[in-house]
This record gives C-alpha cells, sequence and structure tokens, in this order.
C-alpha cells in the first residue's frame, strides 16, 4: 500500500521523534525509580521549561541549542531546591504524600503559565522546522535528527554519571536500599533533591531540542508526559535502559499508526501498547519483579 | 570510646529504650545480648542517628552525637554494620564497597578495597556480581566488608551471625576477634549468647528496654538471670 520508502521514512521519523520522549521519560522514570513517587509535575515542568526556551529566544535572541548549558543548569538546581524545600518538607516524612505534593505543584504551574502568558500558542521564528538532510531517499528534518543525537548524548551521559560516579551510585543505593544508604553516611534528602533536580535537567534538554519543531502553550507538556509515563510502563519503571528503548520504540509505534491509521490517530497506536503492557507484562520490558 | 547515659528512644508514643546506661572502651568487644524484641535493634538505630533519640545522651569519642545525623556519625567514625545486611543489591559487590567510603575513607579507598578482599577473598571472586545475588554467607562478608570501607573507630555489628550455617557463624566470630585484635573496638549486638560471651570481654543484657545484667563475660555466662531474661522464667 505505501512504497518501502515512505514506510522506512516513517520508522525513521519515529525514532528521531521517539528519542525526545525517551529524554521526557529518563527524568519521569528516574524520578519513580528513587523516589517512588509518579511526578506530577513533570509535565508542567516541561512546559516551563519550553517557556524558558521560547522566552530566550524571542527577548534576546538566544538559539534554543546554546541554550542548553544554561538551561540545564537552572532546571537542575530548580528541580533540587523544589524537592529539597518544597516537596520534602511539605510531604512531612511520608514519601506517598510527595505525590500528592507535585500534583499540587502541577496544578499551580499550569495555572501560573495560564495567568501569564493567557493560553496562546507560540513557536520560534525562523525556518528551522523547514531545513531537511537528505539520507539516501529520504528527507529528515535537520532539527530532528540534531534532536535525536542530543537525546542519546544526554541519556549516555546520564549513564556514566549514575555507573561511575559516587552521586550516581549513591543514586543507585538509594532507589533500593534507603536505610543501608544512610549507614554509609548517605544524605538521602541531599540524593532525592539531586535525582529530582536530574529530571528537571533532562526536561530542560528536552525542551530546547523540541523547541526548534514544535510550539509551546501552558499545557503543552501534559501531553508529552502522558506519552513519557506509558514508555516509562512499558520499559519497566525506574529502568533508564528500558526509557531509553521504550522512547525509540514508542516513536515509532506512534509514527506508524499516523502512517498507517491517518495523522489524527497517531496516538491510538502508543496507548493500544500501553494497554496490551498492563495486561501481557505490567512490569516492563526491564522492570525489576515486585 | 562510647558512653551512653540514661538513654531513652522509641517509636510514635511506644518507648523501646527505658533508660540505658552503657560504655564500650577503645579496642574491647563488648556483646549487647537479648531476646527478641528486648530492644537490641533500636538501641543500634540511635547509635548510629537513625532513629533520634528522645532523652539520655551518647558520647563518641567525647563529643556528644545524640543529636547528630546519620551522616555526621558515620563521618566521625561510628560504623553500624546492620541487621539483615541491608546491602544495595542492585549494586555490584564493587559498587557496594566503594559506597562503604561515600562519606568516610575515601582517600585511602583502594587500599581499603584490597584489605577487604585479603580479607574476605570470596568477595574478590564476585567483584562485578549484583550484590543480590549472592549467599547469605556472602551477603555478610560484603557488610562487614562495607562497614571496613570507612575506616572504622567502632564498629556495631548487629547479628552478623543471623541467617547462617554454623559453620559460617564460626567463620564470622573468628573474624570479628581477628577485626578486634588490630585494635578495633567492637560493639556486637547478638542473639546467639554462648558464642558471644566466648568472644566478648564484657556484656549487657538488655530485657524491656533497660538492662537486666551488666559485667564481664564470665560472670554472666554463670548468672542464673541470664536463663530469665531469656526464656522469662
Amino acid at each position: 500500500m505505501y512504497s518501502p520508502e515512505i514506510v522506512l521514512e516513517a520508522v525513521v521519523n519515529g525514532l528521531l521523534t521517539g528519542a525526545v520522549y525517551a529524554l521526557v521519560a529518563l527524568g519521569l522514570t528516574l524520578v519513580y525509580g528513587v523516589l517512588h513517587i509518579i511526578n506530577f509535575a513533570h509535565g508542567a515542568l516541561l512546559t516551563c521549561a519550553m517557556f524558558a526556551v521560547w522566552g530566550l529566544a524571542t527577548a534576546f535572541g538566544i538559539d534554543p541549542y546554546l541554550a542548553i548549558p544554561p538551561l540545564v543548569l537552572v532546571f537542575f538546581g530548580m528541580g533540587y531546591a523544589l524537592q529539597r524545600f518544597v516537596i520534602g518538607p511539605a510531604s512531612h516524612g511520608d514519601d506517598n504524600n510527595m505525590l500528592l505534593v507535585t500534583l499540587g505543584l502541577s496544578i499551580a504551574i499550569e495555572n501560573g503559565l495560564l495567568a501569564v502568558f493567557h493560553s496562546d500558542t507560540r513557536g520560534l521564528e525562523g525556518d528551522a522546522a523547514f531545513q531537511v538532510v537528505q539520507l539516501g531517499p529520504m528527507l529528515i528534518s535537520r532539527a530532528k535528527l540534531i534532536g535525536f543525537a542530543g537525546a542519546l548524548l544526554v541519556a549516555a551521559l546520564l549513564w556514566l554519571l549514575l555507573t561511575t560516579t559516587d552521586t550516581g551510585k549513591a543514586i543507585r543505593a538509594v532507589a533500593r536500599e534507603k536505610l543501608g544508604a544512610r549507614l554509609v553516611g548517605i544524605d538521602v534528602r541531599h540524593i532525592y533533591a539531586v535525582t529530582f533536580g536530574l529530571g528537571c535537567a533532562c526536561l530542560a534538554v528536552a525542551a530546547c531540542l523540541l523547541m526548534p519543531t514544535y510550539y509551546v502553550n501552558p499545557r503543552v507538556g501534559n501531553a508529552f508526559v502522558l506519552v513519557a509515563f506509558t514508555i516509562v510502563v512499558l520499559g519497566g519503571m525506574g529502568s533508564v535502559p528500558g526509557a531509553l528503548l521504550g522512547g525509540l520504540f514508542i516513536g515509532v509505534v506512534e509514527s506508524m499508526s499516523g502512517l498507517f491509521l491517518g495523522d489524527s490517530l497517531g496516538q491510538l497506536g502508543i496507548f493500544v501498547i500501553f494497554i496490551l503492557v498492563l495486561l501481557l507484562r505490567p512490569t516492563g520490558m526491564f522492570g525489576a519483579k515486585a | 570510646m562510647l558512653e551512653v547515659r540514661a538513654l531513652r528512644a522509641g517509636y510514635g508514643g511506644v518507648e523501646v529504650l527505658r533508660g540505658l546506661d552503657m560504655r564500650v572502651g577503645s579496642s574491647e568487644i563488648v556483646a549487647v545480648l537479648g531476646a527478641n524484641g528486648a530492644g537490641k535493634t533500636t538501641l543500634n538505630k540511635v547509635l548510629s542517628g537513625v532513629l533520634p533519640a528522645s532523652g539520655g545522651e551518647i558520647r563518641f569519642d567525647g563529643h556528644r552525637i545524640d543529636s547528630a545525623t546519620a551522616q555526621e556519625i558515620v563521618a566521625a567514625g561510628l560504623i553500624h554494620v546492620p541487621e539483615g545486611r541491608k546491602i544495595f543489591p542492585n549494586l555490584s559487590v564493587r559498587e557496594n564497597l566503594e559506597l562503604g567510603s561515600y562519606r568516610r575513607g575515601r582517600p585511602r579507598r583502594r587500599a581499603n578495597l584490597e584489605r577487604v578482599f585479603a580479607t574476605f577473598p570470596r568477595l574478590r571472586e564476585r567483584i562485578a556480581q549484583p550484590a543480590g545475588t549472592l549467599s547469605g554467607g556472602e551477603q555478610q562478608m560484603l557488610a562487614i566488608g562495607r562497614g571496613m570501607m570507612a575506616e572504622p573507630r567502632l564498629l556495631i555489628l548487629d547479628e552478623p551471625s543471623l541467617g547462617l550455617s554454623p559453620l559460617l557463624v564460626e567463620q564470622m566470630f573468628t573474624l570479628i576477634a581477628r577485626l578486634n585484635a588490630d585494635g578495633l573496638p567492637v560493639l556486637l549486638v547478638e542473639q546467639n549468647v554462648v558464642q558471644s560471651l566466648d568472644l566478648a570481654a564484657r556484656a549487657y543484657i538488655l530485657e524491656n528496654g533497660v538492662y537486666a545484667i551488666a559485667g564481664s563475660a564470665d560472670e554472666i555466662r554463670d548468672n542464673p538471670d541470664l536463663k530469665r531474661a531469656y526464656l522469662g522464667m
């Protein structure tokens, strides 16, 4: 029905989009793996990051890619402070309360953004969305290619951090054995905050990679987080490689179902997968058995 | 080295420790014995700063530590190898040991790692294996090895013989004696009365959050109250 070139191009496009999905999912799965909560504020924080990229580009003419280093620092710091001084203290020592605090936070952020920016949809000036690169028979969006490379790079850096540094090992230790961690002198509250900060830093990168071809409004983050949540469940809650592979897979699923079912039904495939995973393999591809 | 006065602690409204006094001198092994639920683990949690004391004072090396955080206590060199090992199951053996020197002993991490492997050659064989896949005895070795990585000035061992075969228990007690022979004071918290009393110089018997008996190991072994404290007779 479709020529192989078109299908191939859809697969590649799906992989490229999926990498950025994976980046959003990485932040979500990292926070889940360590704090054992779904961070409901993840979408709102992504929206914030996208507004920040838009603001820097519109007001100061700063290229979204150049905005990555400063925004990563700012969002890491913001995430650290949010967890350390707002979410942590507000949950009074009961981790289950953190979930509710993040939900409240997301409502506050979203409505704050609505109050300031109204519900208008905004995009960046320029023709970044139309620049393409020829790859064999395919024409691939340059911005998406950069997004793909950037997302994989961040995933690799995150993996290095988690496996080679003391802080990374402490993050993985706290994820599974909090008392043992405290007894070797790990400050669990600090590690929680670092983890939350890293999750937000992933969002900052994702926002910088998305904005050249995407738009922002005060609710835009939610769509991504719904997809990211599917990815986290598919990959296994808390699994970093699961989030990466799950992201790429979901990207392809979305692109394929968009091709075969029509653009407006592109996300249908994602949620069919979501339901199938929950039915058949609730621990996901890389999830630990409960 | 460690001095405890009138220590009180508990969970919520329930007081578990009701005024304890104890002392661990430098380079001695002191045993804290007692039946299940007597408060042994609670005592350890308070000593390592994981559970706050509700009264009394704890001095380590002359400094008050009863309101210090767990990481400050680790930094001071009071290292607690907990009951149930509490190793990091998802991390490799090497990573577990490395995290032992997260707060203390980091500059000499490499040398200490060699020292632990010299003590526990089995851990070297399993160096890249996830700690959760080790046998119970190996996990106990890893927990003690992780404690040694922090260059302890006093080591609290909580039930090191729990769940080990009789042969391994024997080895564990030999090891504790060896660590102590190098000058390391040990607070040994155990249910295994006979072997603990053989090893320790002094012992405290904990019963319902207070000490029923305290004295030298020899005195306690012959004390008729020992049975009562354990069996409630």
